[in-house]
């Protein structure tokens, strides 16, 4: 229930930084202004692809697999926590190499690429949980 | 078919909350009108101009007046300023042939052309408008497709130099929307319907891809006074 929550709130952070991106939001709630430094930079695209984007495709993802996870009929199957946790880890290795890009290439920090990470992270942590609860014999 | 536990019941009730109220937030930060904007066909007092004809660059003395009717978000503009005027200004306007007038000349098909107009007449203000003038030109691609170019101005505003708090007033005020306007009652007045246009040695040439700063050297050159033998 957690994942499912963080995802939805990590998936609108990701819509709010696309739709910045895209020119259908003036400008972004941001108080160190860093935001549209860094939403603006090049490092804003990773191979040819919006990272906001990439951040709504996977957060969405991730939300559809806790979703899933809930329902009685995968109730004794681990593939869908396996799976959240292989893609909280590849979300957790990209925003570790997002953050480094922020921190030592743009020089600007964005405090929603922050909450992102955070949000990541707890994703991460409670997938990992999940996973060991649901390998562990009943 | 079971019906969900009341716990998952209380729980889905939460999410879609959560979904409703993000999905009305994302709806209202769309719909949130952007921070600042310039008037439109506003009437131009005499105060407004004040003996402004433009931004001069050049020695006031030089032989030949270049006026350049320009529009900060028309691609055709931002092309001659980046390939074209720095040649310009190191064949003519330097070397003291040419005094060059920059004026303001906001088409109505370009939303932010008229904030950015007088963006880079806040920079003006502290005597800065060509450092002002050359970020804008050169980041057009960054600013002219988003909703709030404004923002982005301000961020340039920093980034030339400028004193951001006194910059911020200047652009709420839109003090010199009447100015603006004036350069383009004076333009269309003189018959300038595109952007850019050159008004040189009295004549009109409107921009095109031919029209370059050799084809301007050679203009201004059939205006400088002959050498007396």
């Amino acid at each position: 229930m957690g994942i499912a929550m963080l995802s939805l709130a990590g998936l609108f952070i990701a819509i709010y930084m696309y739709l910045y991106k895209i020119g259908k939001i003036g400008s972004l709630i941001c108080g160190t202004g860093g935001c549209e430094t860094v939403q603006l930079s090049p490092q804003a695209r990773f191979l040819g692809v919006e990272v906001a984007l990439l951040g709504v495709v996977g957060y969405a993802a991730m939300l559809l697999l806790a979703l899933l996870a809930l329902q009685p009929r995968f109730g004794g199957r681990a593939w869908p926590s396996r799976l959240l946790a292989i893609l909280a880890g590849g979300a957790v290795l990209f925003t570790a190499y997002l953050t480094y890009l922020e921190l030592f290439v743009i020089h600007a920090i964005c405090r929603w690429c922050v909450a992102s990470a955070v949000i990541i992270l707890v994703i991460f942590g409670l997938s990992l949980a999940d996973l060991r609860r649901s390998a562990s014999p009943a | 078919m079971a019906s969900p536990a009341p716990g998952m019941n209380r729980f889905y009730l939460l999410l879609g909350a959560v979904a409703l109220a993000g999905i009305a937030w994302l709806v209202y930060q769309i719909g949130k009108p952007s921070g600042v904007s310039i008037p439109v066909n506003v009437t131009v007092l005499a105060a407004d101009t004040a003996g402004f004809r433009g931004y001069l660059a050049g020695s006031p003395d030089a032989p030949v007046e270049v006026s350049e009717f320009a529009d900060f978000q028309c691609p055709a503009c931002e092309n001659f300023e980046t390939i074209q005027f720095p040649a310009v200004q190191q064949q003519l306007i330097s070397s003291g042939q040419v005094r060059w007038r920059y004026r303001d000349f906001p088409l109505e098909m370009h939303p932010h052309a008229r904030v950015a107009s007088h963006a880079a007449a806040c920079a003006n203000e502290q005597n800065k408008f060509w450092e002002m003038k050359q970020v804008i030109y050169g980041r057009q691609t960054e600013w002219s497709p988003v909703r709030n170019a404004a923002s982005k101005f301000s961020d340039y505003a920093k980034e030339v130099g400028l004193d951001v708090g006194q910059y911020d007033e200047c652009m709420k005020s839109a003090k010199f929307a009447g100015r603006i306007q004036a350069s383009v009652d004076e333009g269309k007045k003189l018959g300038v319907t595109g952007t850019p246009t050159f008004l040189i040695g009295g004549q009109l040439y409107p921009w095109t891809s031919a029209l370059g700063s050799d084809s301007i050297r050679v203009l201004v050159r059939a205006l400088l006074p002959k050498p007396t033998q």
